[in-house]
């Protein structure tokens, strides 16, 4: 707790010097708010990061420099931990339930006295039993591999959402940013009226009306469904960070060779801009997976026999007051994961691009 | 800024229409109909029914009827519960959500914006790291996971609170779904009054304000927090679309008897009148709350001219 008070000052100034070395920022960029007075931010912290940035000029990436800046952060080296450990449970979880007692996802057992709700670590007969570590829901089926599936469902839900929305926003807002003028103003004033609708009403009229036909179908849809909504603050963020690039040498060099503007766009501002990228999505695949549970939660999304997280809350809910353990294994698994991903997101913005540390 | 403002409520009536019509082009895209069921319907009968809703007319006249008449303010009779006008609906459950929209939104205010200060205030303290860790928390913890728990810990186990239902204002009902629904906007809140308190904190002005001698307390409620709340006053806009999903998710959870709950059982159920009334009246009511949200703005801070 002592250390993080004197780095904070060090990673706020560092990228001056360190990330941003060779191509000098724009003293204002579009959006940008100045509050802090310059001369207030001269500390103990711009001694260090000169110190620092001398070994940083020998050559340590801006990605090398963001990782070790990561590393030094403990909680977003625990939501690291965290996730990979619930990706790696999901992915390699349920194989191992299968081989061991037999169970799987939609697996109901035959034998009449084990389909009830069994308590976790509970035999049948009432003894302790490691056959089930959260127990069986109404049915008999083995609440961890329900879990576990649920898992593979939030986080593919969350990856595959967030990557359409990046391919959409990276693409709208560079073009509306590198074009400028009138096509930008046009481009951005649709990207308003897409915020101010309620889009949450008209997802869930799109999965009531469009869905409830396959398991598989309506995953598809929901994929569609949250990348689709997900994209217009990417669209954003990388259209202000296109207009602070797009008037630098490079560009102007490579507009100079004849290089055509959709390369302009896609090979030269692109990659430029991902730091800001990386660290956003991180933060869109919590808030998309909770957008899935929450429609699954409702019965719109993931239709059984498949699970989702937001689905078993949602089982788990109608037997409260008798099976808690229903609702509360996978309601913690989820609220763990999403608050590890959180930190891992607000570790990598600070590690990546400490100007944007705003919340 | 009359002109902003004139400006933003014409540009309203568009947008509106535009919502409309596309949840109505997403009803009719979809194969089925609302009367569709297990089994088919006797030709017959079908004829009958489709006649009796104007199915049998071409669409662009369906649209046209169904714009005007939303136009006129008229939403129709629901499909589903019969007899009852969409404005008869609205009217009955609407009171329900936005008592406990405003609530949560006004608990959520107090404690963020107190927590908020506070942990700017003593930055890097104990405070500070335990409240932004339990924001982290509620920001995580998605409010059906909260709901049930908060259920099963005050209701279940220590009978302090009912579980659910609608008692009415002020009723101890209201305390559960009301905690449920605010937390996320707490965490947020108190996030963000911590990051504009600190940016604030730092400049020239505040420096200013205390060379001249004010106390602390002017310092900061006088001057520092008008800078610093910024952020929340922007994080109002899209709060309340959060808002309208998280009051769908509580009363679910808390089977009370407002707008979100019959929204899904519209959606579910094709009920076209109503999910178009539903979805028509929450857009108009969130552009104008945020065209007060960009007022309100405007009027905090001087350097923001429309």
């Amino acid at each position: 707790m002592e250390e993080r008070k004197e780095e904070r000052p060090a990673t706020e100034t560092e990228p001056a010097l360190t990330s941003r070395g060779t191509t000098p920022e724009p003293p204002v960029r579009a959006g940008d708010q100045i509050h802090t007075s310059p001369e207030l931010a001269i500390g103990e912290g711009d001694v260090r990061s000169a110190e620092e940035g001398e070994e940083v000029v020998a050559g340590v990436s801006l990605w090398r420099d963001a990782w070790r800046r990561l590393l030094r952060n403990k909680l977003a080296v625990f939501g690291m931990v965290v996730v990979a450990l619930v990706a790696l449970a999901s992915i390699i979880g349920p194989p191992i339930i299968r081989w061991t007692t037999g169970y799987t996802y939609d697996y109901i057992p035959r034998e009449q006295e084990l389909i009830r709700a069994l308590p976790p670590f509970t035999a049948p007969d009432g003894s302790f039993s490691w056959a089930h570590p959260m127990g069986t829901d109404n049915a008999g089926r083995d609440i961890l591999a329900r879990v576990l599936i649920g898992g593979r469902i939030s986080l593919m839900v969350g990856i595959i959402s967030t990557l359409v929305s990046l391919v959409i926003g990276v693409a709208y807002g560079a073009t509306a940013g590198y074009l400028g003028g009138r096509v930008d103003n046009i481009m951005m004033r649709i990207v308003d009226v897409l915020y101010a609708l309620p889009y949450m009403l008209i997802v869930i009229v799109l999965l009531a009306v469009f869905g409830q036909r396959s398991p598989m179908g309506q995953l598809i849809l929901l994929f569609i469904a949250l990348g689709a909504v997900s994209w217009l603050t990417m669209a954003r963020i990388v259209r202000g960070q296109v207009i602070s690039l797009k008037n630098q040498e490079f560009v102007l060099a490579a507009r100079a060779t004849g290089v055509s503007t959709p390369k302009i766009i896609f090979r030269h501002l692109v990659p430029n801009v991902l730091g800001p990228v990386v660290v956003y999505a991180t933060l869109t695949i919590p808030s998309v997976m909770l957008q899935e549970a929450f429609l699954s939660f409702l019965g719109l999304g993931v239709q059984a026999p498949l699970s989702s997280w937001g689905s078993l809350v949602a089982d788990g809910v109608q037997n409260l007051a008798i099976f808690p353990w229903q609702m509360i294994f996978p309601g913690v698994t989820m609220a763990l994961t999403l608050f590890s991903l959180n930190f891992l997101g607000d570790g990598l913005r600070d590690a990546l691009d400490p100007q944007m540390r705003k919340v | 800024m009359l002109r902003f403002i004139i400006r933003r409520l014409i540009i309203t009536v568009p947008m509106v229409l535009v919502v409309i019509s596309l949840t109505w082009g997403l009803i009719r895209l979809a194969p089925g109909n609302f009367y569709s069921g297990e089994k088919a319907l006797p030709p017959a009968i079908e004829k009958n029914i489709r006649e009796k809703y104007g199915l049998d007319r071409p669409w662009y006249q369906q649209y046209w009827r169904m714009l005007s008449n939303v136009l006129r303010g008229d939403f129709g009779i629901s499909l589903r519960y019969q007899g009852q006008s969409v404005n008869q609906i609205l009217a009955q459950t609407l009171p329900v959500s936005a008592t406990l929209g405003l609530l949560a939104y006004l608990l959520a205010l107090v404690v963020g914006i107190t927590t908020g200060t506070l942990a700017a205030l003593k930055q890097n303290s104990r405070l500070d790291y335990i409240s932004m860790a339990l924001a982290m928390l509620g920001i995580s913890m998605p409010n059906f996971v909260l709901g049930p728990i908060l259920v099963l810990v005050f209701s279940l186990t220590l009978y302090w609170l009912p579980p659910a239902r609608w008692g009415g204002v002020p009723s101890w009902n209201l305390v559960l779904p009301v905690l449920t629904l605010s937390a996320v906007y707490m965490a947020y809140i108190a996030r963000l009054t911590r990051a504009g308190m600190l940016e604030v904190l730092r400049s020239d002005y505040i420096r200013t304000a205390r060379a001249k001698g004010l106390s602390e307390r002017q310092v900061i409620i006088r001057h520092a927090m008008r800078g610093g709340l910024l952020p929340v006053v922007s994080f109002t806009g899209p709060a309340l679309a959060f808002l309208v999903s998280g009051t769908v998710v509580v009363e679910r959870i808390f089977a009370l008897p407002g707008l979100g709950n019959y929204f899904i059982n519209a959606s579910l159920n094709r009920d076209e009148p109503l999910i178009i009334g539903v979805v028509a009246f929450t857009s108009i009511m969130i552009m104008l709350l945020n065209l007060a949200v960009d007022v309100a703005y405007g009027l905090i801070d001087p350097r923001i001219r429309y």
